[in-house]
């Protein structure tokens, strides 16, 4: 087996120095009708990496990638051009295959990543720190959840009508376990979120309010007066952002009040991967880090008094305060973090700003076309690089007639809210610098002859 | 940045300023070279992208992003750079034995980064319609029947993102399971010995922990255990192979007991690295487990993760399981089975972990990992494993104290304590010393039940002359310790950086540039 070095001979040597005879010996401990003598039935044997990569090609040419053709699919999962150099230092073996940075005299790659991660998460956000990473969007926003039932020893949250629905699901389920109470339903097509009604369903429960921004339909708002009617209750704003790419050009959450800022990472550097592995942003107010989840890296100083990062505030976490711990969270998006961060450092702030406005054109353009096709109507007042369309007729089953004729035009919202019947006929589709011109005039020929 | 040494070196200052000073004029020191962060080299005018003019903003409901970011950027070259040269000051497994013990750093295949970046896996979303993207059902699918074999068990979860995930995965199916049974058990026994996630995973699912001690040869103690177990216990969390790296004999017994008193064991996963082929956790009685594809399955832990952690379960736990999963058609191909269908297909699911459906990258790259050793080579891959931490424990133990020496064989990793160590010194300059010796240190104060515990895990990708090389050095190592010897207490001298201030950064947190 070609990844095992140990030859024949050096076993033989080695279990001699150890004393035993066999290793059947060193296995000893397990009781012996739990023990297996011979190779499991029913699995097959090793394979060459030929044979292997053949195996996994076969099933990688079952799926239709992204890039095969037009490709207009959102809804927490952005598909951006992801620089060649990125995947590049990422795959350079002293980051691939290290650990967690717990010996920081030979970890000050990650480390000094992980401090520059952090610092343009913050900045990006709008925030004063951020963390390390988590898993994802939707787990960091229940995480947010958390600390704000901590902060505020309160355990009500208002999901607003515009977060993603996996987000409130995940949301949903831990607080059915933990007895939080979670208030959440699902967006209007016609309507936009009764930011109204949230801010007055705020009470001396309430420990957070979450809001989502660009909003599940593409729709972006200013959270600010909610931010100060949260204020005024002793609740906090939470607010979740699932494609970052967005606040090139828009305003960020932090800026607007918002106490917590969690998000989806996977637009910058990280690719679509089929749902994961992602990456979860998580910042805050600076007041509030004593109470986050995760790693937190800091800056310090060696011995002989050189600049030097190390993991910090560990008394936080589970390894220390085990049952008392702000979270359970162990092993991150480390390598995640890496490519977020390379992908950001490449862009720059003014890159960031040109790629943002190019999205957004590329989608205002796709929107005015779309719109032209006979009985599809842009819902959305104001937008990024995502909106909703309403069709004549049920969006699931045109997206699976679009699929046939190559085009992946959009997620229905049949998808992403199935029993909703007022959703139905309701299509979010994303645009981004990837997608061309030819594309867009492709799906729009193509949505046209499908709902004739 | 480092202040520049403006008369350059000297002869004389190798010996007089050793290897700690700033003696060169650029702070480097030939291929060992410092690097400033990206805000002190950077500029927000400054890109690595090209990109087409641009027209301004739009749609933005008045919410365009007027003051600065604050973002620096770098040309593309001075990006590689900045990135080849952090990654310098880094240990890694493709650089040498990386023994952390709980940790399973072994060799990461190269064939596993290429499949996973096949355009079919890497590129596809997530909601794409299920009919383009039957491959990556597919894999999923394949990889679970294969942990389903492997561990003897009923059914696998593969949504949960690491291995703390999967503990919440497998805690909330028994939550579910006891309120299905209309019980209100709130307590967990879980060892002392458990890593910090097996309690923070019980505490997070509201339940409260109490321990399970242990018998002096670092094992549960199964009578005590015997002794707590009532109407009021939800359930055991028990780690086999145990982070003493002993296997749980009682395993059976214990689950036996506790099935009898009506709770679930939940079996922690992380070690099945040692018995991965030989042993199914499935014939002890276990009802749910996670499985550390990082570990166990060889996918990178990239500086801190992505992990991806499945959980197989019993068919007592299986009803419970979490939203998505991929289901084998009758009629061929695959469906995904989300909220909408749990009704009827799912009914008494517990819920969603993550959006979309768990970790793929790691997915792909694990079952590259399996196929290519097939359940011959997995079995060899648990006895090397084994053998490799066996000839460990004997070769040392005669220079540092092993607490459970006397146990038995050991499982994949070895355990040794801070016993018999000079005056002053401690498990902590054992560790930087190693660093110096050009290894990365064994996990050290973990687990909590060993005074100075010092954890070592080969794997079972170290040759015998790798092992050779390190036996040596730790011996030497320890010699030093017990001696006394000051310049341990210094080390590491020739790393990057030589100890660093943790005291003084967790009083002043500097988390974010401030410039
Ligand atoms: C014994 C044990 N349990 C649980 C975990 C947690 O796994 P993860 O870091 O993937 O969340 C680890 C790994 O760090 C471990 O060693």
């Amino acid at each position: 087996m070609r990844y095992l070095p140990l030859t024949p001979d050096d076993r033989s040597a080695m279990l001699a120095t150890i004393g035993a005879a066999s290793i059947d010996d060193l296995f000893a401990d397990v009781p012996a009708e739990a023990r297996l003598d011979g190779p499991i039935a029913g699995l097959p044997p090793h394979a060459s990496e030929l044979a292997v990569e053949r195996h996994m090609g076969a099933l990688a040419r079952r799926n239709r990638a992204a890039g095969d053709g037009p490709f207009f699919l959102g809804a927490g999962a952005y598909r951006h051009h992801v620089p060649a150099s990125v995947d590049h230092l990422i795959q350079r073996g002293e980051f691939l295959t290290a650990y967690t940075p717990y010996q920081p005299e030979i970890a000050q790659g990650t480390l000094q990543m992980l401090f520059e991660f952090q610092s343009q998460v913050a900045r990006l956000l709008g925030t004063d720190v951020a963390n390390a990473s988590m898993y994802d969007g939707s787990t960091a926003c229940w995480e947010a959840i958390v600390m704000a039932r901590r902060i505020t020893k309160r355990a009500k949250a208002l999901l607003s009508t515009g977060v993603h629905p996996h987000y409130r699901s995940v949301a949903r389920t831990m607080a059915k376990y933990t007895g939080d109470v979670l208030v959440d339903g699902d967006p209007a097509l016609e309507a936009g979120t009764d930011w109204a009604a949230l801010a007055a369903a705020i009470d001396k429960d309430t420990s957070c309010v979450v809001v989502q921004y660009p909003d599940i339909l593409g729709r972006i708002d200013d959270m600010t007066a909610l931010a100060e009617a949260c204020q005024a209750a002793g609740a906090l704003l939470i607010a979740v952002v699932t494609e970052p790419v967005a606040l090139g050009l828009i305003k960020a959450p932090g800026e607007m009040g918002a106490d917590i800022v969690v998000g989806e990472g996977q637009s910058l550097g990280v690719g679509l991967q089929f749902g994961g592995p992602y990456v979860g942003l998580f910042a805050c107010k600076a007041k509030y880090v004593r109470q986050m989840p995760g790693r937190l890296c800091g800056e310090t100083v060696d011995a002989n008094g050189k600049r030097g990062f190390v993991l910090t505030l560990s008394t936080r976490e589970q390894h220390i305060r085990r049952e008392k711990a702000t979270s359970n969270i162990c092993t991150n998006s480390g390598l995640c973090a890496l490519a977020f961060s390379i992908h950001m450092t490449l862009l720059g702030e003014a890159g960031l700003r040109r790629l943002a406005a190019i999205n957004h054109d590329r989608a205002k353009m796709a929107a005015a076309e779309l719109a032209k096709v006979p009985g599809v109507s842009v819902m959305n007042d104001s937008f990024f690089n995502e909106f909703t369309l309403l069709l004549p007729a049920a969006a699931r089953p045109v997206v699976h007639t679009l699929a046939e004729k190559d085009i992946l035009g959009g997620v229905s919202l049949g998808r992403l809210f199935p029993g909703n019947d007022a959703l139905a006929n309701g299509l979010v589709v994303a645009v981004t610098e990837t997608v061309t011109e030819d594309d867009i005039a492709a799906f729009a020929a193509a949505l046209k002859e499908v709902l004739a | 940045m480092t202040a520049l040494n403006r008369a350059g070196w000297r002869p004389e200052m190798n010996a007089a300023g050793g290897a700690d000073d700033n003696v060169t004029f650029t702070g480097n020191r030939a291929l060992m070279l410092e690097e400033p962060l990206i805000f002190e080299i950077g500029s927000t005018e400054t890109t690595g992208v090209d990109f087409d003019e641009a027209a301004s903003a739009g749609d933005l409901g008045g919410l365009a992003r007027s003051a600065p970011i604050g973002l620096p950027g770098l040309s593309e070259s001075e990006t590689v750079r900045h990135y080849t040269r952090l990654s310098r000051q880094n240990y890694a497994i493709d650089l040498g034995l990386f023994p952390l013990g709980s940790c399973t750093m072994k060799h990461n295949p190269r064939l596993n980064e290429k499949v996973a970046r096949m355009s079919g896996f890497a590129d596809a979303h997530p909601l794409q319609p299920q009919e383009t993207v039957q491959g990556a059902y597919a894999v999923i699918h394949e990889l679970a029947e294969w942990l389903v074999t492997l561990t003897g068990m009923h059914s696998v979860a593969m949504s949960p993102k690491a291995g703390a995930h999967g503990e919440l995965c497998g805690i909330l199916c028994i939550k579910a399971a006891l309120e299905a049974r209309g019980e209100d058990r709130r307590v967990l026994l879980v060892p002392e010995s458990a890593h910090g996630t097996n309690p923070a995973t019980a505490a997070f699912a509201g339940f409260s922990v109490e321990d399970i001690p242990a018998t002096s040869e670092g094992r549960v103690d199964l009578a005590a255990l015997k002794a707590r177990l009532g109407p009021d216990i939800a359930g055991v969390m028990i780690t086999n192979p145990n982070t003493c790296g002993l296997f749980e004999r009682d395993m059976k017994a214990i689950s036996d007991a506790v099935h009898a008193v009506g709770g679930y064991v939940y079996c922690d996963g992380a070690n099945f690295n040692a018995i991965v082929g030989r042993v199914r956790p499935g014939d002890l009685g276990v009802d749910a487990m996670h499985i550390n594809l990082h570990k166990t399955f060889s996918t990178p832990h990239g500086g801190g993760g992505p992990g991806s952690g499945p959980v197989v379960l019993s068919e007592a736990l299986a009803p419970f399981a979490p939203l998505p999963f991929v289901a084998k058609q009758a009629e061929g191909g695959f469906r995904l089975i989300e909220e909408e269908s749990a009704d009827e297909q799912h009914p008494q699911s517990f819920g969603r972990m993550t959006a979309f459906h768990g970790q793929m990258g790691m997915f792909t790259r694990a079952l590259a990992y399996i196929l290519s050793h097939g359940a011959d080579g997995l079995k060899q891959v648990a006895e090397d494993a084994v053998l490799n931490a066996n000839y460990l424990l004997r070769s040392l133990d005669d220079v540092l104290d092993a607490p459970f020496g006397a146990s038995g064989p050991c499982m994949h990793e070895a355990l040794f304590s801070d016993r018999g160590l000079a005056e002053g010194f401690s498990t902590l300059d054992i560790a930087k010393g190693l660093i110096d010796e050009g290894y990365h240190p064994m996990t050290v104060y973990f687990p909590l039940v060993v005074h100075g515990a010092m954890l070592v895990e080969p794997t079972e990708t170290e040759s015998k002359a790798v092992l050779d090389q390190f036996i040596g050095a730790l011996r030497s190592i320890a010699m030093r310790a017990k001696n006394g010897d000051p310049a341990l207490k210094s080390a590491p001298h020739f790393a990057p950086r030589a100890r660093l201030d943790e005291t003084g950064a967790a009083r002043k947190p500097v988390l974010a540039w401030e410039g």
